[in-house]
């Protein structure tokens, strides 16, 4: 590669390119981040071999509780996949094969869960269902209030996991049945199939991939998910394996270490199997993309139209609002145990969180803090690192697969590698990052690089590469190129990837259990700490500010998406 | 001097070979058309001067200064070399000015005398007063002026256009292909004209080099190569030329060749050899006449103001060749096809010879 040179102070030039300086930064920072912490992790485990490594593994393996912890783990898994294809692949064809109303409005009901952080989430199904929910002040409900939240323990996890998930189950099979040809459609009603022939003969076969790929997605986000199970889980006594390695390193400290290391590696030996059906499910997905006769208009529901419709709709509302309004009910009450009415409702609770209590004050600034500077931070990155992979390096190409491996790992094994890389003392500097601000702020870097690469990557790879080489013929170098010609041009998916990662490392919790540390608090981690104390009025106070600040940036990412190119918003229709 | 010399290019990728041997020499203003069918290698040519992509072997000179050659790649930003691209390439988040004037101040000229710069080379495209416009706005044709202004602005050695037309609609190109016309004729810029549009390339080139499968068959200037074809994949792709045998009896400047037993006058290369040959034969000029070869009437249909036979000559049944009529000839199945010019194709060894 015989590109530019770099122009020394003294005017000589080294016979480097700038590309391959930035492409060595970048490699580093990429190397350093998202792989060395794995091999680490990996280091530890097969220390002596792998023989040895594989016989540590089938002794921690031995143990009752990690062996159960895994059972449930699959057992969890399976079911909240289920039941996100259910709901998530029923809501679609729905969605996408009918004239159902309201359709815009409940397409973003569906993906509000996948906004949602796990905790608050769950936090939001204990309000609903438990013994103080206003629900059971409802009229012919008021016999079936609960002495217990039924909604601790297995079915309460899977439930919850499983409407957590069912969007991007959605999102794969909307994506598939939009660029299904309206062709097949009309050539299957021509030979006289009716509607329900024609979904289960024509649609469902086609749409196979997207939806065992939506499926896998799923699967490995319910494998990794700590959020849901922390919260009805723990109390329930009703581990998986991401609950049991965070209770094992909270209880025994850093001791631990090998044996949690261990139970990483099963639960990524898991989730590999899942991303290796995704990837599978992708590469069959191979639907006609001949679209000259255009989509398909969908069938008429004729005289059940009005019914439909009214189901979707009020199973949408107990899916996606209900549970909110409940959260909201728990934060006005003046305290645990008291019954929301006229007379009770209170808004301290929520003043207290931001201008009372301490833990959660310095939680806030925290959580904005670093999720302010990972979204600036993996931009600043992701920006030049797309340029040259869309540019066709291929170490940058390299980089860009390795910069996914954080994030479709379960976090709990991030955190784990995270721990083992940076609680020694770093070399040069001496000092350790483990119980600073540091560690979560780098975890963060590593764990959402994806979420912002994604997004500058499609939006590069839809550039007419012209545009590039006419401002190469005008005499632009490499890096005036990136500033004046490509950073403008990819500006809102820039600004798209910024805020995904900002609501992610906002009320991130997966990771960040493991790393926090006294006065190094986050969001997600007091709204689990509070809600383990038993202080939950005030955790469903801290979520709804959570909620306040997630929804306000999704809508302004969805303002903006009208001015994105196609694929750059997980949600973007 | 040569403004742009290329000696022995060849260009692979992966193991496939996608140009061999191409030799080129554009003169001080010259209009060169790369005239071939899509996949041909022309883009790639003209990737190649433009830098973006480094050629396997040969040497590219700008103005005697070796631009690529073994060991040698200077970067596109550095040669100074306007292009136009077939999707015009403007960036949508600069205005007209901003395209126009980016090389400008990339250079760092002053604002003032950029300024003028741009206005003049939008004067130049007839775009005058279009500077604060977006380029959403614009229309087709308009656009492919910004794009042509963007490049005039540098005042470049040479300008680069690949396929400039295709995204236009008819009757545009038209009118598009007067404007090239014109400009070229007031800047007098030298230019290398990607197309796969022989009329395009025979109303705008001053030479025109046919491209196939990654050679270059001919290069000469539009009226020879339609009357001189060098060889059978030039004359095929040049007006459908058709290619058949025939046996050359008496050298000269007007050879006697003997085709479908029947004796004609057809021009050929100077030192044509006696013996069997190719000829091309257009369409007109088979015309049904008095002295001529027998052939069958296969199909005739009007074409408005003549008629498009299909014959097969009665002494080789297995060709079929077209040719034109002014009238429909009668029912009678077999007439007399009259040969009023053809091209003796040079043999093999010949080529060059007719090339240059």
């Amino acid at each position: 590669m015989a590109a530019g040179t770099f122009r020394l102070r003294n005017g000589r030039r080294l016979p480097i390119s700038t590309e391959a300086l930035l492409l060595a930064a970048l490699g580093l920072y990429v190397l350093g981040l998202c792989v060395w912490p794995l091999m680490r992790l990996l280091a530890l485990v097969f220390a002596d071999g792998l023989v040895a490594g594989l016989g540590f593994i089938g002794q921690v393996w031995a143990s009752e509780a990690a062996r159960v912890a895994t059972l449930n783990t699959l057992d969890v898994a399976l079911w909240a996949t289920a039941l996100s294809v259910l709901l998530g692949g029923g809501m679609a064809l729905l969605v996408s094969l009918t004239d159902l109303r309201g359709r815009v409005v409940l397409v973003f009901l569906l993906i509000l869960p996948l906004l949602i952080p796990p905790q608050v989430s769950a936090l939001a199904w204990l309000s609903l269902i438990g013994p103080q929910s206003p629900l059971w002040t409802l009229p012919g409900l008021d016999g079936l209030r609960p002495a217990r939240n039924p909604l601790l323990g297995r079915e309460g996890v899977i439930l919850v996991m499983g409407i957590e998930h069912a969007p991007m189950v959605f999102l794969a099979l909307r994506a598939g049945l939009r660029a299904l040809p309206g062709d097949l459609i009309d050539a299957a009603r021509s030979v006289g199939a009716r509607p329900p022939g024609i979904v289960g003969r024509v649609v469902l076969p086609l749409m196979l991939p997207a939806l065992v790929a939506g499926a896998a997605l799923a699967f490995v986000s319910a494998i990794g998910n700590f959020g849901v199970p922390a919260l009805l889980g723990i109390p329930g006594r009703f581990s998986v394996l991401s609950t049991l390695i965070y209770q094992r390193l909270s209880g025994f400290g850093p001791t631990a270490l090998p044996d949690v290391a261990a139970l990483a590696l099963i639960l990524a030996g898991i989730a590999a199997a899942g991303i290796a059906l995704q990837a599978l499910a992708l590469r069959r997905f191979a639907v006609p993309t001949d679209r000259t006769g255009g989509g398909h208009r969908g069938f008429q529901l004729g005289r059940a139209r009005g019914a439909v419709t009214a189901a979707v709709w009020a199973l949408m509302t107990v899916l996606a609002i209900l549970p909110l309004l409940a959260l909201l009910a728990a934060a006005l009450v003046p305290s645990v145990g008291v019954r929301l009415s006229p007379g009770t409702v209170t808004i301290s609770n929520l003043v207290e969180v931001v201008a009372g209590l301490s833990m959660t004050q310095r939680a806030f600034v925290n959580s904005l803090t670093l999720a302010t500077l990972a979204a600036v931070l993996t931009v600043a990155t992701a920006v030049p690192m797309a340029w040259l992979a869309a540019r066709g390096f291929r170490v940058a190409r390299g980089l860009n697969l390795a910069a996914d491996i954080p994030y479709v790992l379960p976090g709990i094994v991030l955190s784990i590698a995270f721990i083992l890389t940076f609680l020694p003392p770093l070399p040069v500097l001496g000092i350790s990052l483990y119980n600073t601000l540091w560690i979560l702020l780098f975890a963060y870097l590593a764990r959402f690089f994806a979420l912002a690469l994604r997004p500058v990557m499609s939006a590069l790879t839809q550039l007419d590469p012209a545009l590039e080489e006419a401002a190469r013929n005008a005499g632009a170098r490499g890096l005036r190129r990136l500033v004046t010609i490509v950073l403008p041009l990819v500006a809102p998916a820039v600004g798209a990837g910024a805020i995904l990662v900002f609501l992610g490392a906002f009320s991130e919790l997966t990771v960040s259990a493991l790393l926090w540390s006294r006065g190094n608090e986050t969001l997600g981690v007091v709204v689990f700490s509070l809600y383990d104390e038993g202080r939950t009025t005030m955790a469903a106070a801290v979520s709804i500010w959570v909620l306040a600040v997630v929804m306000t940036l999704a809508g302004l990412v969805t303002v903006l998406a009208r001015r994105l190119p196609e694929g750059v918003l997980p949600w973007q229709s | 001097m040569a403004v742009v010399s290329l000696s022995n290019i060849g260009f692979s990728v992966g193991g496939a070979q996608i140009l061999t041997g191409i030799d080129l020499a554009l003169a001080e203003g010259e209009f060169l058309a790369l005239l071939g069918p899509s996949g041909c290698g022309k883009s790639t040519l003209l990737r190649l001067i433009a830098g973006f992509e480094a050629a396997s072997e040969g040497t590219i000179d700008l103005d005697a200064r070796t631009v690529s050659g073994p060991g040698r790649h200077v970067l596109p930003e550095d040669r100074g070399i306007g292009m136009v691209f077939q999707s015009y390439a403007l960036w949508p988040h600069l205005d007209v000015a901003g395209n126009v004037g980016f090389g400008l101040r990339v250079r760092r000229m002053p604002a003032a005398e950029r300024a003028r710069r741009v206005a003049e080379a939008l004067e130049t495209v007839g775009l005058a007063g279009f500077e604060r416009r977006r380029v959403q706005n614009l229309s087709g044709g308009q656009r492919q002026r910004v794009a042509l202004a963007r490049c005039l602005a540098m005042k470049p050695r040479l300008l680069l256009l690949d396929e400039p037309l295709a995204n236009l609609d008819a009757h545009l190109r038209e009118a598009m292909v007067d404007e090239l016309r014109r400009l070229h004729r007031m800047t007098g810029v030298t230019v290398i004209y990607v197309t796969h549009d022989q009329a395009e390339a025979m109303a705008l080139a001053d030479r025109i080099a046919v491209m196939e499968a990654g050679r270059v068959l001919q290069i000469a200037a539009p009226q020879q190569l339609w009357r001189e074809p060098a060889n059978a994949a030039v004359a095929r792709f040049l007006g459908r030329g058709q290619i058949v045998p025939g046996e050359v009896l008496d050298p000269g400047p007007d050879v006697r060749v003997r085709m479908f037993g029947h004796e004609v006058r057809l021009r050929a290369p100077q030192n044509m050899a006696s013996g069997p040959a190719d000829v091309c034969l257009r369409r007109g000029d088979l015309r049904p006449g008095p002295d001529g070869f027998r052939a069958r009437l296969i199909d005739c249909r009007p074409l408005g103001d003549t008629y498009l036979l299909t014959v097969a000559p009665e002494a080789a049944p297995g060709i079929v060749l077209r040719a034109e009529a002014s009238f429909a000839p009668s029912a009678d199945r077999s007439l007399c096809i009259a040969v009023n010019d053809g091209w003796v194709l040079p043999n093999a060894g010949g080529v060059q010879a007719a090339a240059e």
